[in-house]
């Protein structure tokens, strides 16, 4: 909220700007202020910060991420989460390695890791929805499952000898951007668009905001909650397999440990982004608003000489930040209440 | 009406309560975890003798004793609806800070290292507690945040330093190779250390409310329990017993920089939920998730014993902890059927 709108509004009280400009309320204003002012901190201490080749490495290195954060937004709406979704991507990039050592022809390994990814999203879906398993308890099991199915496809190996065509759509510029769009931010933004519209504009997207807010009533409103959310762990196995892939070809390099504790970041993201960790609450754009935040943050710590990998504390806090920001009306009633009882 | 019932049951149940039932069942969840142990132990000691030598059982026994302490504190705060995903952070910033100490003051005594463990520790899990049960915001959230935070720290403070073993006393190093009857000193102190919490959680007041809390956080409330107070004990044991975990990492790996601990709170998790602790709380036992990280550490050594590569550690528990949750979820389904036919059997 911009500091004069309670003046340029004749000062009508907070509950009555409330009223006039709830969007000004939402939490996704809020972060697109604080993106802004990420932007501005990070132009301001480098002067490399808004140049078209840094622009392109800090879409270059959260690329995979970015992606796998929008079934994850999707999956937490619906009242679950997936744990499962680095281990996947590992488990993806391993197998890109292990086929293409033993010489497969590259689209018959796509077409293979799309089938285990899809395998691996169902085998989620069918634990939680048919068995009523927790989802919490089922992907901690099959994070672990599938980082252990990754190192028993590659061991200790690396498997580096991808061509260069292939790896070169990891690390080149889409043509007529400018060099500072990556294909992995291309496709984010395809793929963004595409559950932007599915979930706030379709149907589908309503449902789960439903089952999210709550399944009996979902269930009784005729909705196919069990079908719907099997339906997004596939999703999110496909997209993970993909991520994978994107993830091998940009390092050009398949190994066991390929993404390792990479699903904490993306459920970080979820939820600075407004989501809300027991479902029903969230938007596409406030993730989208989330990954930008996140990754200007790391960059601008990388600028700076930050210690890159403490970038931890400035993520966490920022989570801290969302997740205490969204309760502050909560916390100032209960402040009156405790004042003036 | 109760003859009826009878025929329906297996023989030993003859005229057994509910209350005697669910007993029954969770006696059978920890069973069910020594008989897959057992199961283990007997294949591996059959392909592969060395398996139960002196040196390997000591060798697993210590390799438990860091996750059964983490599997105590996390279960305290698993029961009660809550998670806390920052032990592994914890552990390693306790670890390095602790070990750190004998570099910069010679001499100093073991116990003062452990109480610095203990009191890093104490000061994040207050402070996760702080945060969840006055913030009142969900503890998945507020650990995620910190397992970043604890991290990021450590890093900062760490930078690119090490701690290793060769500035670290003889008598801290030999505190894990320290038997008595050919059993590790740590694996009794830590073994009477889980009793303690045990028994605390079976028959105290205040442990049975967390598990109230955690099966019907609504229902305690309205009881009038202190639901605050209990989350902030929770998670200030969980934080200590994670300080106490570094220093006991120190002392058996010697080594310590700032990647010490990375992803252990998955891994006691994973023991935690094997060993039938319910991860939306209200149900489970400490002896059970301890017996799941001896679980997994037995796993672990098994496989390097049978010469099998470890590569399938993972695989292998992240198999377990899915059949553990599948078959929990098919008890409890019948129980509940069970429970419900006894009863409408008692109203008519």
């Amino acid at each position: 909220m911009p500091p004069d709108a309670d003046v340029a509004l004749g000062g009508p009280g907070l509950s009555g700007l409330r009223a006039r400009v709830p969007w000004a309320f939402r939490w996704e204003a809020g972060l697109a202020l604080i993106v802004v002012i990420i932007g501005i901190a990070a132009t301001a201490a480098s002067p490399d910060f808004l140049t078209s080749n840094n622009l392109f490495n800090l879409g270059l290195s959260n690329g995979e991420i970015a992606i796998m954060a929008l079934p994850m937004t999707l999956i937490i709406i619906s009242g679950e989460i997936d744990l499962s979704v680095s281990s996947t991507l590992a488990m993806s990039s391993c197998l890109l390695g292990y086929l293409w050592a033993r010489h497969w022809p590259m689209i018959a390994i796509f077409v293979v890791i799309a089938l285990v990814g899809v395998a691996a999203g169902a085998l989620n879906g069918l634990l939680v929805t048919r068995v009523g398993l927790p989802s919490l308890a089922v992907t901690i099991g099959t994070l672990t499952l599938y980082a252990g199915i990754a190192e028993i496809l590659l061991g200790p190996n690396t498997v580096s000898n991808f061509p260069s065509a292939y790896t070169n759509l990891g690390v080149n510029a889409v043509p007529f951007t400018g060099n500072s769009i990556t294909y992995s931010t291309a496709i984010f933004v395809v793929l963004a668009v595409i559950f932007g519209v599915v979930l706030h504009a379709t149907p589908a997207g309503r449902s789960i905001f439903a089952m999210g807010a709550s399944p009996e009533a979902a269930l009784f409103a005729g909705i196919r909650v069990k079908r719907i959310k099997t339906m997004l762990f596939i999703v999110s196995g496909l997209i993970c397999a993909f991520a994978g892939v994107l993830y091998t070809f940009r390092l050009s390099t398949a190994v066991a440990n390929n993404g390792a504790g990479l699903e904490l970041d993306v459920i970080a993201i979820v939820l600075v982004g407004g989501v809300s960790i027991f479902g029903g609450q969230g938007s596409i754009p406030g993730v989208v608003l989330g990954v930008l935040a996140f990754a200007g943050i790391q960059n601008a710590l990388l600028l700076t000489n930050f210690n890159q990998e403490a970038s931890g504390v400035v993520a966490g806090g920022l989570l801290l930040l969302s997740v205490f920001g969204r309760n502050a009306g909560s916390y100032a009633r209960r402040l009156r209440e405790w004042v003036q009882p | 009406m109760t003859a009826t019932l009878l025929r329906r049951e297996p023989p030993d149940s003859a005229g057994a309560s509910p209350r005697k039932l669910t007993e029954r069942v969770f006696r059978i969840r920890e069973s069910g975890i020594i008989v897959v142990l057992a199961l283990f132990v007997a294949v591996t000691a059959g392909i592969q003798h060395r398996f139960v030598s002196e040196t390997n059982i000591q060798f697993v026994l210590v390799n438990t004793t860091i996750f059964a302490l983490l599997a105590l504190g996390e279960t305290m705060v698993v029961v009660s609806r809550n998670v806390d995903l920052s032990v592994g952070s914890v552990l390693g910033m306790s670890a390095y800070l602790s070990a750190d100490l004998f570099g910069g003051h010679h001499g100093i005594p073991i116990p003062v290292v452990f109480i610095v463990g203990l009191g890093i520790g104490l000061g994040w899990g207050m402070v996760n507690g702080l945060l969840v049960a006055a913030g009142r915001v969900p503890s998945l959230v507020v650990t995620l945040a910190t397992l970043y935070i604890i991290r990021g720290i450590d890093i900062l403070i760490v930078g690119g330093g090490m701690v290793t073993a060769n500035t670290l006393p003889g008598s801290f190093t030999g505190i894990p190779k320290a038997t008595v009857l050919g059993i590790p000193y740590l694996a009794i102190a830590v073994a009477v250390v889980i009793a303690v919490g045990a028994y605390y959680l079976r028959s105290f007041r205040s442990g049975r409310e967390l598990y109230a809390i955690g099966s019907n956080p609504e229902a305690a409330r309205l009881a009038g329990l202190p639901i605050g107070r209990r989350t902030l004990t929770a998670f200030a044991v969980s934080g200590a017993i994670a300080g106490i975990g570094g220093v006991l990492w120190a002392a058996q790996y010697g080594t310590v920089d700032s990647t010490a601990g990375t992803g252990y709170e998955l891994t006691v998790i994973t023991a935690v939920v094997v060993g039938g602790v319910a991860i939306f709380g209200g149900s489970g036992s400490v002896v059970g998730a301890a017996l799941g990280a001896l679980l997994l550490a037995t796993i672990n050594s098994a496989l390097y014993v049978l010469g099998i590569s470890d590569f399938w550690d993972s695989a292998i528990a992240g198999f377990l902890l899915i059949l553990a949750i599948t078959i929990d979820r098919v008890i409890s389904v019948r129980l509940t059927a069970a429970l419900r036919l006894r009863s409408t059997r008692r109203a008519t």
